[in-house]
């Protein structure tokens, strides 16, 4: 029996996940705080003790995400872009391309049969699509987070919004708020701007069937039908799309592993 | 590998690309760089090859469009023609 797990510093949460062979064992996903080196080993040890295991049964440790460098216990790090293809390739073998969604940026990525990346295009600078992102919305409109995916679902019609920078995007709903515009109909236009703008960063890597959404967005189904609308295919979601990234990295350990 | 490295905003597309099966990691385009943003490092496949440094890629649409008038910069002075970008 091979141990081995991969760890995933995002920006917004930390996940840890349990490889047993080829199996998930167990996984954890918890807020990053402002310690990064103390989030690495809470989230670890969550995992592990769903796992019934300590981090001395553990053969070989991954990292990844923005917080990969600092995660003390990890045998090696590797880029969240080649560990998000590396798990969604193990999920679902057909898929080539990914949008991943995580707290902070996006990422487009085209990967082979193997999840090895073919090509990438990321974009951390522009907060749109993000988890940032979605939780600034919520914030402007006093509504809950989780809501915001179905509500937008329920819209009569998709409100202009022009930009999907986050600080125009916030008072452009502010102004359709005054006018006493439905927020449903903001909801749906919020995300017909990102899906634009994740459609021009797809474009860059060129779109390849099947498609696949990562990261905690990919949780938003108004979002998702969005994207779908624009790429014209329908996205593969995991149950539990933030802990791709932390697959990806117990994926490459075990092959780290397997190397030797 | 094709990586793009850089943004997308408000005004425009700011990606310097590497075709890393092009890339053979001479450092000539590292060396050329007035700004400095580039550096080799082994991608996660092991292959060293040239990368923009982390701390730049946010503020290349500020950097590299000024490039364009230099005879030599990163993408005219390789070899294999691994470099490309969209400005
Ligand atoms: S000059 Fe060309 S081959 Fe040499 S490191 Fe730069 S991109 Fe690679
Ligand atoms: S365009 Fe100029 S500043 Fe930018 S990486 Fe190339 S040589 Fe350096």
């Amino acid at each position: 029996m091979m141990l081995v797990a991969g760890i995933d510093i995002g920006s917004l949460t930390a996940k840890a996940l349990i490889l047993e062979d080829s199996k998930i064992r167990a996984y954890a996903i918890i807020p990053t705080g402002v310690d990064s080196e103390g989030t690495s080993k809470k989230v670890m040890n969550s995992a592990l003790e769903r796992a019934e295991l300590s981090l001395e049964d553990l053969e070989y440790v991954v990292s990844t995400g923005y917080g990969r460098v600092i995660v003390p216990f990890a045998n090696k790090n590797i880029t969240e872009i080649s560990c998000h293809a590396k798990g969604a390739v193990f999920l679902f073998p057909s898929v080539r391309t990914i949008l991943d969604m995580g707290g902070q940026d996006c990422k487009a990525i085209r990967c082979d049969a193997s999840g090895k990346v073919q090509n990438f295009a990321m974009n951390d600078k522009c907060a749109a699509g993000t988890g940032r992102f979605f939780e600034i919305i919520a914030e402007t409109m006093e509504l809950p987070l989780e809501e915001l995916g179905g509500l937008s679902l329920e819209a009569m019609s998709a409100a202009k919004i022009s930009s999907a920078c986050v600080v125009f995007a916030k008072s452009e709903v502010l102004a359709l708020l005054r006018k006493g515009v439905d927020k449903k109909n903001i909801l749906a236009g919020i995300n017909e701007a990102v899906a634009l703008r994740v459609f021009a960063l797809l474009n860059r890597v060129g779109i390849e069937k099947d498609f696949a959404i990562t990261g905690g967005i990919a949780k938003n189904v108004g979002v998702v039908r969005k994207v779908e609308e624009k790429v014209g295919l329908k996205a593969l979601i995991a149950e539990e799309p933030q802990i791709v990234g932390a697959l990806g990295a117990a994926l490459f350990a075990k092959e780290a592993l397997e190397q030797v | 590998m094709i990586a793009h490295y850089g943004y997308a905003d408000g005004s425009g597309e700011y990606y310097l690309i590497v075709d890393t099966d092009r890339c053979d990691g001479c450092g000539r385009c590292v060396e050329v760089c007035p700004n400095d943003i580039l550096e080799l490092a082994p991608d996660d496949y092991g292959k060293t090859v040239v990368r923009v440094k982390d701390e730049f890629v946010n503020s290349i649409g500020y950097i590299c469009p000024a490039c364009k008038r230099r005879d030599e910069r990163c993408e005219s002075v390789c070899e294999h023609a691994a470099l490309s970008y969209t400005w």
